[in-house]
């Protein structure tokens, strides 16, 4: 087989790529999805299923869904909450604010001093800011005596949003 | 109400029933077999049809704005961060039209802060994030604090309605 297309790391094999390229955008809206990428790949549905099944279990596929438009759905008030708390608790402290349902993505990530001395990142969804800041406020309950200072920076404006694009065609 | 700020207005859109349970079932993940679409639509009680038609009514308007598998960037070999900006408010739309104008800028947001701009970059190598970083400092004349991420504690994305 010529060796167009190699393997991108240890966890993915030209085929799988084939199969994220054909599936990046979405996946078909007929009666037999998998079956469907098969014809278009020219594999068989159970080899399309089985590298799905095996994506799916080593985490290279979070999952297979749905993404809605939060603000769509009302969720309104959306907050990117921001604290600073010892590099050597962040991991204990992010856990527990991920577990939370009123957020949606937890990050440990770099400060910048001295304008940005917020290492730990929480996404938080309300109907309207004050629903946010209630979130907010229990937050910083759990977080307790850990928080050094906090955040919240509100959107207030989409300046793009597109479909990531993983893998180049 | 002035124009930009009905520009600014989200509608928010209301479900009925059906719809509303597809939207939380969706989220929850999709089955690899068969007939999946039949085998949700069992679930919630209603037809294999049905349910396509309800996934592409949601998609066209913009409900949801995916549907298929949600892939992990870094485990496929690419690049991934977030990065901010800190810039002066005369020159706001110049810069961001700037950084919109990379495709390796998945999403980019305005938010009230001294760091004022914030979008994500998706690269298909990790290398290539330093480069697309520099690039925007080059051609917009401003500093990018990039802030990739250390550890990932959750994600969920579940937006019950």
């Amino acid at each position: 087989m010529a060796a167009v297309l190699e393997p991108l790391c240890e966890g993915i094999d030209a085929t799988d790529r084939r199969i994220v390229l054909a599936t990046q955008a979405g996946l078909p809206r007929v009666s037999r999805p998998y079956h469907q990428l098969a014809a278009d790949l020219g594999l068989t549905a159970d080899e399309i299923m089985s590298r799905l099944q095996r994506m799916q279990r080593d985490g290279i596929i979070r999952r297979i869904g749905a993404v809605p438009n939060h603000y769509k759905l009302g969720f309104k008030g959306n907050g990117m909450s921001v604290w600073d708390v010892p590099d050597a608790d962040v991991r204990v402290l992010g856990q527990r604010i991920g577990a939370l349902e009123s957020v949606s993505h937890c990050y440990h990530r770099p400060r910048h001093l001295p304008h940005w001395p917020y290492n730990l990142f929480a996404m938080v969804h309300g109907r309207d800011r004050v629903e946010v800041f209630m979130h907010v406020a229990r937050i910083a309950e759990l977080l307790g005596d850990s928080v050094r200072s906090h955040d919240v920076l509100f959107s207030t404006r989409i300046l793009k949003k597109t479909g990531m694009r993983l893998l180049a065609e | 109400m002035t124009a930009q700020a009905q520009r600014r207005e989200v509608e928010t859109v209301t479900l009925d029933l059906l719809d509303t349970q597809i939207v939380n079932r969706l989220q929850d993940g999709f089955p690899i077999s068969e007939q999946p679409y039949a085998d949700v639509a069992a679930e919630l009680g209603t037809d294999e049809a049905t349910l396509i038609a309800r996934i592409d009514a949601l998609l066209d308007a913009g409900i949801l704005t995916r549907f298929g598998p949600l892939y992990h960037a870094e485990l496929l070999g690419g690049g991934l961060t977030l990065a901010a900006m800190r810039v002066a408010p005369e020159d706001f739309e110049r810069v961001a039209a700037q950084v919109n104008a990379f495709p390796e800028v998945a999403h980019n947001y305005a938010r009230d802060h001294e760091l004022n701009m914030w979008f994500v970059l998706a690269t298909e190598t990790p290398q290539r994030i330093a480069q697309v970083v520099q690039a925007i400092e080059a051609v917009t004349g401003y500093r990018v604090y990039n802030m990739p991420k250390k550890e990932e504690f959750f994600v969920g994305l579940k937006f019950k309605v």
